[in-house]
């Protein structure tokens, strides 16, 4: 008996890899997704997020054509390196409207000044109310609006190389 | 009683696998109503949730529908998943970051009127309900 | 460059633990002159390491924003301190600190052990030198603190406010000097196995080791809770928190080896029990910083890390703790039996201490993991907490604590003597306890009322071994025991105390209203708003009072914009029997603030009795190394 005892604590030890292996292969789904895909947007009306540039409100998505709505801050660090693709993907004639979340009109303006600004409207969520209802939970996350206003796509994080054919794909889905 | 030197490590053996055995047994007698479930208000809805044992309840406070008792430190709300709504009374301070329309956890357990009545808020973007996801992403902590 | 330079160490010193590891395994060349060169190794590496590690602190410090790491976690507004705090206040740099604690350990035992026959010496060293490429393997492949960030942010992110407080600054490095300091343990004990050589030389060897790692395990978790009891504004004291339940597990297998190591070095007993237990302790702490990091389990403190991580880690524990444990099996044979002792003798008494320590464990392991087992079998999600823990765990330390009346007191091998004269004070005391328990407080729950009777009989246990002795010769190990266990009583005497004595009182207050709450009288005088350094808060001013004297405390509701989060300032006052704890909660419509008021009486002997254990840990510790050198220098002296 006393052969196999010894081996006891070995098998423990399998058991306890085989189940959290189990776990890592099959991450679990917490990324809460946006109820509000196939939904119309929520009523809103945001004042400039920053100098120069105006605030943005539901009726300015609902212009006929689709548009993509970026929500970001300034103290985002993602957002930094999504920056880049989010002006190439303005360059390829993709409208894009912002959401600024819990910042700061300098900041904001400092942040478009260093990384480029891909946005023609920029709404100052400084209590994340329009973050919330938009169904995102962090930043930075993308939303494609049709041109009647509804809610179409939702990219979470920030957008990678891999992801700007998607996007393209998804916003010429919309049109 | 003197163990002779071959039987003591083999009884040491014995005893320890006991021991091990016996650990995973009051483990799980512990684990039977003592783990809580995560449930939605669509389960509720569907009597999926048994009155009177522990239970985290997840979804969006409906907006609209906080409110306060007249002692000022009980609050009532509705808990939606989309679908169903739950009623929930909490007693206590709530986090700083609970509000309508947020994403919340109450743990508490049902009433046999089907009101939740919770012992603790867990607010989204609270630090101990944080999806591992948005740990990735910029939001503050 | 300094990055660079920090990470081209890193490098280096991985290059020389695989050297080491190479060394140890080969057989060729002079036995004296290899173990030389192994030892020297060991200590290159160990200092190569602390470059690297100097080299992430130095970056934090100069707020370096084009490395990623700083951006991410340090601001450069921050105090001096926490940015330092901030180098280990992540991921890559925690497992840079973990790696560089493993290579100083390595170092200094390469140095100074003369103890260990020069083979078995070796093939530790070895084991130790595995230990260390693997996670130099995963700090350089997936997760290199040095890299950098183009183009660099203005500034960085700033610390989690939470983290801005000294006392959490310094949290994990202590807990990490106790969780790697058992690598120690696991290396020695594969060294013997190895080689077939379980005697109390290897025993001698590891001990000094385990005592250090656990008493630096009690401090951390001993600061830890009182870390949570302040900050996160419950007035718990211990939340079962997976992450809290990773430093608990090392803690408990420590114990167990700290006292079956002793068996061993004094008696020659338990040696196969002591390897395992070395096996085990390691295996936990390696477990542990796997569930915080890979992102299976959801906490406070999990670090944001991704599954792909996790599997490294994983990978890597499979690795190490299947190959102690294999080794073990197929060595076990080879251990030669410990002396045999009699079911009632000190050695029967430390294998009970063992098994219930073990219980201990191991429900609180399944416990911990249940969420993930129960998932993968049956797809039902749920989450296990305090009333699991508290009651399953809760009756078993009762009953360690019923045999730390008994235990103490046995002889070694056979205790044939009448126990009774020995354990009566302590046994007496408890039932007088007991029974004073039963008539002033007859509302309080059993397990608190075990605990007040356990902890009032502990304390003249504790004592006893002094008895009889003359106080000046006894050896400061045997103080060190006898206040260990005098912190084990008084800690039990402050849970129990706490469970069975705090007063709760939640109220919607006006300012110039009072809010009894237990013996005090708590007016609550104004509320206004005020700064910090880095902060703005909304801080309530209140008056409490029980008969004479006044007592002001001013919790706060604390704002801070950069990363835009709030947090409650628990406002506490400390007395001598026990400690008022206030938090604010909102303003409602109609003026009224919501407070929450606790009385929580003698609830600072928990974290007094955690320091007491470390105090009776670290003169044990003393009285050991002392010892040592003098017997080394008798022995010298004996041959000039």
């Amino acid at each position: 008996m006393s052969r196999y005892l010894r081996f006891v604590p070995l098998a423990v030890l399998l058991l306890f890899v085989v189940v959290v292996a189990w776990r890592l292969v099959m991450p679990e789904d917490t990324k809460v997704r946006s109820q509000m895909t196939g939904q119309p947007v929520p009523t809103f009306a945001l004042a400039p997020a920053t100098n120069g540039i105006p605030g943005l409100s539901s009726k300015d998505l609902a212009t006929g054509q689709p548009r993509l709505v970026n929500v970001f801050a300034s103290w985002c660090v993602p957002c930094i390196a999504e920056a880049p693709l989010l002006m190439e993907l303005k360059r390829q004639g993709v409208p894009i409207d912002a959401v600024a979340v819990r910042d700061k009109p300098a900041d904001v303006a400092e942040f478009l000044g260093r990384h480029g600004n891909p946005f023609e409207r920029i709404g100052a969520d400084d209590e994340s109310r329009v973050q919330i209802a938009l169904g995102s939970s962090g930043v930075p996350e993308t939303f494609i609006v049709d041109g009647r206003g509804v809610i179409r796509y939702q990219h979470m994080g920030p957008i990678e190389p891999g992801d700007v054919p998607a996007l393209l794909g998804e916003w010429e889905k919309a049109r | 009683m003197m163990v002779r030197p071959k039987h003591q490590r083999l009884v040491l053996a014995v005893l320890a696998i006991a021991a091990l055995v016996g650990a995973v047994l009051l483990a799980m007698w512990g684990l039977q109503d003592r783990a809580a479930y995560f449930v939605t208000p669509s389960d509720i809805a569907a009597g999926k949730a048994e009155p009177d044992t522990a239970i985290r309840l997840g979804g969006m406070v409906v907006e609209g529908s906080l409110k306060k008792d007249a002692d000022g430190l009980t609050n009532r709300f509705t808990v939606t998943d989309g679908t169903k709504t739950t009623s929930v009374v909490f007693r206590g301070i709530t986090p700083d970051l609970f509000r309508e329309g947020s994403g919340v956890v109450a743990e508490g357990r049902l009433d046999p009127n089907g009101l939740f009545v919770a012992d603790n808020i867990l607010a989204k973007h609270d630090e101990r309900y944080m999806p591992p996801q948005m740990a990735n992403e910029a939001t503050p902590k | 460059m300094i990055a660079e330079a920090g990470l081209a160490a890193l490098w280096l010193a991985a290059a020389l633990a695989a050297l080491q590891l190479a060394l140890a395994c080969g057989s060729g060349g002079e036995q004296g002159r290899r173990i030389a060169t192994i030892r020297a190794v060991a200590v290159a590496q160990g200092l190569l390491t602390i470059a690297a590690f100097a080299a992430l602190v130095l970056v934090f410090l100069r707020s370096d924003m084009s490395v990623l790491l700083v951006a991410e976690n340090s601001h450069s507004q921050k105090p001096w301190i926490y940015k330092l705090a901030g180098a280990w206040g992540n991921h890559e740099g925690s497992m840079l600190l973990w790696v560089t604690v493993l290579a100083i350990a390595g170092s200094v035992v390469a140095l100074f052990e003369r103890r260990l026959d020069e083979r078995t010496l070796g093939a530790s060293l070895g084991a130790q030198a595995a230990l260390a490429l693997g996670f130099f393997a995963f700090l350089l492949v997936a997760s290199n603190p040095f890299e950098r960030l183009n183009p660099a942010p203005l500034d960085g992110r700033g610390l989690n406010p939470l983290l801005q407080d000294p006392g959490l600054a310094f949290h994990p490095p202590t807990l990490y000097l106790g969780y790697v300091g058992l690598s120690v343990a696991f290396s020695v004990a594969v060294g013997g196995l190895i080689r077939r050589e379980v005697s109390p030389a290897i025993a001698r060897a590891m001990r000094p080791w385990v005592l250090a790692a656990w008493i630096m395990l009690t401090l951390g978790i001993t600061a830890g809770s009182y870390w949570a009891y302040y900050e996160l504004g419950w007035g718990g004291w211990w939340f079962w928190d997976p992450v809290e339940n990773a430093s608990l597990m090392p803690w408990l297998a420590a114990t167990a080896l700290l006292h079956s190591v002793n068996v061993l070095a004094a008696r020659g007993g338990l040696r196969a029990w002591t390897m395992m237990l070395a096996l085990v302790a390691f295996s936990m702490s390696m477990v542990g910083t796997f569930l915080v990091r890979s992102g299976i389990l959801t906490s406070v403190h999990a670090f944001a890390v991704d599954p792909t991580r996790g599997s490294f880690i994983l990978a890597l524990l499979t690795i190490y703790i299947g190959g102690a444990l294999t080794l073990l099996a197929l060595r076990i044979a080879d251990v030669k039996e410990g002396a045999p002792f009699e079911i009632v003798s000190r050695e029967g008494g430390l294998v009970i201490n063992n098994l219930l320590l073990s219980v201990i464990l191991g429900v609180v392991f399944v416990g911990t993991l249940y969420p993930l087992i129960a998932e993968a079998v049956s797809g039902e999600k749920l989450s296990v907490g305090p009333p699991y823990f508290n009651s399953v765990a809760s009756p078993i330390a009762l009953a360690l604590g019923a045999f730390l009346l008994i235990g103490p007191q046995l002889r070694w091998r056979r205790d044939a003597a009448p126990l009774l004269p020995r354990i009566a004070p302590g046994l007496l005391v408890a039932i007088v306890a007991l029974v004073a328990t039963i008539v002033l407080w007859p509302t309080i729950g059993i397990l608190p009322r075990l605990g007040l009777a356990l902890g009032a009989g502990l304390i003249p246990a504790s004592v006893m071994p002094l008895f009889g002795r003359s106080l000046r010769r006894t050896p400061l190990a045997i103080w060190g025991m006898v206040l260990a266990h005098l912190g084990v009583s008084v800690a039990i005497l402050g849970m129990a105390s706490d469970s069975a004595f705090t007063k709760e009182r939640l109220a919607a207050a006006r300012p110039g209203e009072t809010v009894p709450v237990g013996p005090w009288l708590v007016e609550f005088r104004e509320v206004m708003p005020v700064a910090g350094p880095n902060w703005t808060a909304i801080e309530a001013e209140l008056r409490a009072s029980r008969g004479s004297g006044v007592t002001i405390l001013k919790p706060q509701s604390r704002f801070f914009p950069d990363p835009p989060t709030t947090t409650n300032e628990a406002a506490i006052d400390t007395s001598w029997n026990g400690q008022l704890y206030a938090v604010l909660g909102e303003r409602d419509d109609q003026g009224r603030w919501q407070l929450r008021l606790w009385w929580k009486p003698f609830v600072t002997l928990i974290w007094l009795g955690g320091i007491l254990i470390a105090l009776g840990g670290a003169l044990a510790l003393a009285g050991r190394l002392f010892r040592e050198r003098q017997q080394r220098r008798r022995i010298e002296e004996a041959f000039e």
